[in-house]
């Protein structure tokens, strides 16, 4: 089905950024027109996920070149859905945003680059075409660069080194996969791949431009052994900014990989294997991380690495029960990692400091704002039945339907883990009482602000808690997507049928 | 010609990689400068080379006749040096800015807020 409807989202994104550079200087008019249109792209995400949900699979050929050589945009299921997710994020942080970036990053445009960076996102979850796919990476990781670097405080400008000099590596590397599996194929289309790469002899040769791809993605979304950069940068930028790449890049990765080792490479029994030690050492390294850290996002920066792992674990097992559980671990990851990064810019913001020994008694202080914060870290670690839960059961089956008892020993520790810390965070955040000189030292940041400000920095994290409580208490619908998705990674045949026509 | 560009894309790889490990930023910079060129000339050579062939249908005919120079490759290295050239210029500035910063080329100088674990 033609439907030029499919890349509304992007284009949204794209005026808005346009439009919002006409109004350089004019950052109180730059927000009210981000946050209009954010809730607007998210009204459209979601007509956008109802109609795919009801009318399967849509196509655009771009230019209207027939399907295996212009660029085709695909939204089934999986892309909908997170495009959803996306939008969702998106309003969250720019809501907080107006109040949680200062002045003078906003007048070096801070908005026009948070929607380039959206355009980006929802342009690699909706194309069909792995060049393009090459080149909407490239768009999200510049407009990252910048949001990064943006201010100019000398940890951030030592952090985006690391940042900029690994992503461009695996930009490269993504292009040399790209430049290989084009001399294999002789196209670029991933559902022409789909079918072009299974006719393929040289098996050994397949392998390796998977593995390649699986290199290039593996940076992105910070697998072991390739996260380093990760938890050295995450914790430098403001939070609104760090709430973004904590939240969204490191799941485009994620949903690359997902896409391309389900439609066009389909795992063997070495590519499994290796998903599967490599989602183990991500568990349980990220885990590790996470208990020696003090200081409070440089912990979420290793959880980030640590629950990377359990969605390539699913891609490691690689049965449909398996799929669904990572799919559901992507939604629910995306929704509290935001989240998570919000709450710590708000925890910044009362105490001007994250490091835990000199944080405390926020609950003795805002007893209610520390339990919508504790809603949060709930559902990050999973009890039942906030949203963190539900998928783990998915994995967890998966694993001894599949005798993966190594994985399973790795997902519990990683589980307990993440309780541990969380539970040791509470503690040192907010049931300790706060270490005298430091109230001292600096006065309540959020205390000051006006009860409007207030709201649009506390509006956002309830909002988001809102859709993870949804996603736990509601869990069903969401498995029902997640099983949708995982029937049609598992079955390419509508996808290809969609794009090709045949 | 082909045994030539293999040649050439190992030296600007293995180069790339090679700078990229030592310890400089600058040579950081110049190591995946590099390793694009590299990538580029890979797709390049990948796209299967002829000569003299370009992708035009003679006037006298709807179709093309005979075998031509795919297109496609070259479209994919000029979008990826025009990305490359965006990035290198950022990265250039941002070392700029490093360097002014902390007053030093050193990768290793780069850690003073890692300081607590």
């Amino acid at each position: 089905m033609m439907n030029n409807f499919i890349i509304l989202p992007l284009l949204l994104h794209m005026t808005t950024a346009v439009v919002l550079l006409f109004l350089w200087k004019r950052i109180a008019v730059q927000r009210i027109v981000s946050v209009i249109a954010n809730v607007l792209i998210l009204l459209v995400s979601i007509l956008l996920f109802t109609k795919t949900w009801q009318s399967g699979i849509m196509t655009m050929q771009s230019g209207n070149w027939p399907a295996p050589f212009g660029i085709t945009f695909v939204s089934d299921v999986f892309s909908s859905t997170m495009v959803l997710f996306t939008s969702i994020s998106a309003v969250a942080i720019s809501i907080y945003s107006t109040i949680g970036i200062n002045r003078a990053r906003m007048k070096y445009g801070f908005f026009p680059i948070y929607h380039f960076l959206f355009m980006g996102l929802n342009g690699a979850f909706l194309t069909g075409d792995i060049f393009n796919l090459y080149v909407w990476f490239e768009i999200v990781i510049i407009s990252s660069f910048v949001l990064m670097t943006l201010g100019g405080k000398k940890p951030q400008m030592e952090s985006a080194i690391k940042y900029v000099a690994m992503n461009m590596l695996a930009s490269v590397i993504f292009l040399t996969a790209i430049a290989i599996l084009y001399g294999l194929t002789g196209s670029l289309n991933m559902a022409d791949l789909s079918v072009k790469v299974a006719k393929i002899d040289n098996r050994g040769l397949v392998n390796v431009t998977g593995l390649l791809f699986f290199i290039g993605f593996g940076i992105k979304s910070a697998v072991f052994p390739l996260y380093y950069w990760l938890p050295s940068s995450y914790h430098t930028p403001p939070s609104a900014i760090a709430a973004i790449f904590g939240g969204l890049l490191t799941k485009v990765g994620i949903y690359a990989l997902l896409r391309f080792f389900t439609l066009i490479f389909i795992p063997g029994e070495f590519t499994m294997t290796v998903f599967s030690y490599v989602a183990v050492a991500t568990l349980i390294t990220g885990a590790l991380g996470a208990i020696v850290k003090r200081d409070v996002r440089r912990m979420f920066s290793y959880l980030i690495v640590c629950h990377i792992g359990f969605m390539i674990a699913g891609l490691g097992l690689f049965t449909e029960i398996a799929l669904a559980g990572a799919v559901f671990y992507l939604f629910h990851d995306i929704i509290v990692k935001t989240n998570l990064f919000l709450v710590s810019g708000i925890i910044y913001r009362i105490k001007g400091t994250m490091r835990m020994p000199q944080l405390g008694g926020m609950y003795a202080e805002y007893p209610r704002l520390s339990l919508l914060m504790a809603i949060v870290l709930f559902s990050l670690v999973g009890i039942p039945p906030l949203s963190g839960f539900w998928p783990k059961i998915n994995l967890f089956l998966a694993s001894f339907m599949e005798r993966d008892y190594l994985l399973i020993a790795a997902m519990i520790i990683a589980s307990f883990v993440t309780l541990y810390v969380i539970a040791k965070m509470w503690t040192e955040v907010f049931w300790k009482s706060a270490p005298k000189e430091v109230e001292l030292l600096h006065a309540d940041g959020f205390a000051i602000l006006k009860p409007s400000n207030k709201f649009l920095l506390v509006f956002p994290v309830v909002f988001l808690t809102m859709v993870s409580l949804y996603i736990g208490f509601g869990a069903e619908h969401i498995m029902i997507i997640s099983k949708h998705i995982a029937s049609e990674m598992m079955d390419t045949s509508p996808y290809i049928h969609a794009v090709l026509g045949k | 010609m082909e045994l030539l560009l293999v040649v050439l894309i190992g030296i600007l790889y293995g180069t790339g990689i090679y700078l990229m490990l030592r310890r400089s930023m600058v040579k950081l910079l110049i190591g995946l400068l590099l390793l694009g060129n590299g990538a580029n000339l890979l797709i390049f050579l990948l796209g299967d080379l002829t000569k003299g062939k370009p992708p035009v249908i003679p006037p006298d005919s709807n179709i093309f006749t005979e075998i031509y120079a795919d297109p496609i490759p070259q479209s994919l290295i000029l979008t990826a040096i025009v990305i490359s050239f965006g990035l290198q210029s950022f990265a250039i500035i941002l070392l700029k800015k490093v360097y002014l910063a902390t007053g030093s080329d050193n990768l290793d100088d780069l850690n003073t807020h890692d300081l607590d674990i």
